[in-house]
């Protein structure tokens, strides 16, 4: 039974690290198959961090901190879209500077909103729900149905991304944009819209996986607190072949390395966690690579499009 | 893609010239002013704000050898993303390659003994150039022989070195009795000397602008770097100039990755003089910025390295005299980053409406415009 238990909690420590990589995929799988290489979701994500925590703080509740959170995070994923779709900036030299402008940003504002040596503000959080009677079936009750809501709606939103992308007519759109964006304008699709729209979700969802870190893992902001989770998502994007489920499978893969690490951290065992750390980013290497069944990446991919 | 961004414009003509100079110069001094804008907001007065800065970076002869301390690690940063872009790729991993050219470079200077310095520091900033470049090496080789993408599989080896510097420096090599999570100091043999009596510039600074003269032969004096050039401008072209990209890529990431390896190999044996977790505050990434802000040449590096690395040493008076964040000038540099690397766009817009209307007033400067190149 004591070995059931710790599977148990082990599986849902597992749903709890997978939760932020799960939210910000499902937006960037949009934003990916779209042809848009975002690697800004790491500044996006820790804007939304803080954004989350002060407005939790300013309205009360978390949920408004949610939302606060993806409302400031959509405004820098639009200059994001602005420079990559209009200006048409190298992606990946933009999503650079949106890294060092939110971290920029965070910081700064963290110590102009909370101090330096004050303590954190007491805030609302959220707290673990425990879904009526399923969470008392032995076993499944404890891994599945006792995590907070924003873990149940990471799960929720899977097959409706899926869902989306996959069969209808807005996901077609998207796909295409993606694979080629020229066919698409000749047939009356508006490249640059869908890849704002696009990226605006991916801002939302990034905005919203950052306040889970700052207000579902903690109850608290610290300066770059996203810590590579940015990075993370678009692995488990790339890992889980731009499609929802293989994002959650990603998610789950590289949220039981994190898991396992903590736990023979805790149990002092002579196996160097670093090297389950390692592992999220030596599995998307593979995965690129082709080693673990080949990941494609959309055809125009990071090529900003030009209408003629 | 990122080999375009540095591509040199022809320059026809003193207006072409003025334009580049001019468009770092306006990308800086409107990052200053957001960055002025920001420190309004937060309740300072923008003046003795960057007072401050530039008091704390420029005022006396150890403050300016303390902006150049932190103008070498920049320097080698920014020279590893604008080699390999000058090879048509991109390289986000120069945070890793430090890590991994710190990890060759300090187990050689802690770990081999008795030899003199003449012997000992070269081997050790050898080691750290190798350590480097076979990190970058490592995703030359996944992109040219499997296709898996560099801006990723950079990015995730930058991950990979930073826990493995973390398992080294809490197990195999740390410092006996094993009660901090750092390795012990270099051998005084392997630590670059200083070279301002009573400050902490040292060595580093001066292989640093030897690695800028290395990058300007080698790119525009050999032939080798010349087939460099031709593969990051146009890949199509140099295969049919019987130019071989695959050895080009491999080569332009080993040597893009030995530069980020002597960045974090300087500043161990030259600041830190033993490793530890997170000993570069991500110079990898702000070697981006010094890179766009220097347009890949030579000479724009080492200014624009000069002039991040004011802001850097320059910060933590502000932080104490002013009471702004350090991390506003992480907001300064996102927009210089942004700037620069939009304004092709507006001076295009810019021009392309200078030539509509000369042709509305029936001028003839039509046909030989390649400002769209």
């Amino acid at each position: 039974m004591e070995i059931l238990t710790s599977i148990a909690s082990f599986i849902a420590a597992d749903f709890r690290t997978a939760t932020p990589l799960i939210l910000a995929g499902m937006g960037l799988v949009f934003s990916s198959r779209a042809g848009i290489v975002n690697i800004g979701v790491e500044g996006m994500m820790l804007v939304g961090a803080l954004a989350g925590v002060a407005g939790s703080w300013w309205f009360g509740s978390a949920w408004y901190g949610a939302l606060f959170a993806m409302a400031m995070a959509s405004i820098i994923s639009l200059i994001f879209a602005y420079l990559s779709v209009t200006v048409k900036a190298d992606q990946i030299v933009i999503g650079a500077a949106i890294n060092i402008l939110g971290l920029g940003l965070t910081t700064t504002f963290a110590r102009t909103l909370f101090g330096l040596n004050t303590a954190p503000p007491a805030i609302d959080s959220f707290s673990i729900i425990a879904i009526p009677v399923l969470s008392q079936i032995p076993f499944i009750g404890q891994a599945f149905f006792r995590q907070n809501a924003l873990v149940y709606l990471a799960i929720i939103l899977v097959p409706i991304a899926s869902f989306i992308m996959f069969k209808t007519d807005i996901g077609l759109k998207v796909r295409a944009v993606g694979e080629h964006p020229k066919a698409c304008d000749t047939v009356g699709i508006n490249v640059y819209l869908v890849r704002y729209i696009t990226i605006l979700v991916s801002g939302l969802f990034s905005g919203l996986a950052g306040a889970y870190v700052s207000l579902g893992l903690l109850s608290f902001f610290t300066e770059n607190m996203v810590a590579g989770r940015g990075f993370m998502a678009l692995a488990a994007v790339v890992f889980g072949k731009y499609s929802p489920k293989g994002i959650l499978l990603a998610g789950l893969v590289f949220g039981a390395a994190e898991a396992i690490q903590f736990r023979l951290q805790a149990a002092g065992t002579a196996i160097p966690f670093q090297f389950l750390l390692m592992l999220p980013y030596a599995l998307t290497i593979f995965a690129l690579a082709g080693f673990v069944g080949k990941s494609r990446a959309p055809a125009a991919n990071a090529q900003p499009y030009e209408k003629d | 893609m990122g080999g375009n961004d540095l591509e040199e414009k022809k320059s026809s003509g003193s207006k072409e010239l003025l334009l580049k100079l001019g468009i770092p110069f306006v990308a800086v001094l409107a990052a200053l002013l957001i960055g002025a804008g920001v420190i309004a907001f937060i309740g300072v007065d923008p003046w003795i704000a960057y007072k401050s800065l530039f008091m704390g970076s420029l005022s006396n002869v150890n403050s300016m050898a303390e902006t150049l301390v932190k103008t070498t690690p920049l320097i080698f940063t920014a020279l590893s993303y604008a080699f390999a872009a000058r090879c048509g790729l991109v390289n986000l991993g120069a945070e890793g390659q430090l890590y991994a050219g710190a990890i060759f470079s300090t187990t050689l200077a802690i770990y081999l003994t008795g030899l003199p310095m003449i012997i000992h520091l070269p081997v050790a900033i050898s080691a750290g150039f190798i350590g480097g470049g076979l990190w970058g090496l490592l995703a030359g080789w996944l992109k040219v022989r499997f296709g898996a993408s560099e801006v990723i599989t950079t990015i995730m080896l930058n991950y990979i070195a930073v826990h493995f510097l973390s398992f080294l420096v809490t197990g195999p090599m740390i410092e006996p009795p094993g009660n901090f999570p750092q390795t012990p100091q270099a051998q005084l043999s392997a630590i670059l000397p200083k070279i301002v009596p009573g400050t902490r510039l040292h060595l580093g600074f001066i292989i640093a602008l030897l690695a800028i003269l290395f990058y300007y032969f080698f790119l525009w004096k050999t032939t080798t770097g010349y087939e460099t050039r031709v593969v990051g401008l146009n890949p199509t072209a140099a295969e049919y100039a019987g130019i071989n990209p695959t050895k080009n890529a491999l080569l332009a990431m080993f040597i893009a990755g030995g530069f980020a390896g002597l960045a974090g190999t300087s500043e161990i044996l030259g600041i830190q003089l033993r490793m530890f977790q997170a000993f570069s505050p991500g110079y990898g990434f702000d070697g981006i910025a010094v890179a766009l802000l220097g347009g890949g040449t030579p000479v724009g590096i080492l200014i624009a390295g000069i002039l991040f690395g004011i802001l850097r040493s320059g910060a933590n008076m502000m932080q104490m005299l002013a009471r702004v964040p350090i991390a506003i000038i992480y907001i300064i540099q996102a927009f210089v980053i942004i700037f620069v690397i939009s304004s092709g766009y507006f001076t295009k817009a810019y021009n392309k409406r200078k030539l509509e209307k000369q042709a509305r007033e029936g001028g003839t400067n039509n046909g030989n415009t390649d400002i769209d190149s």
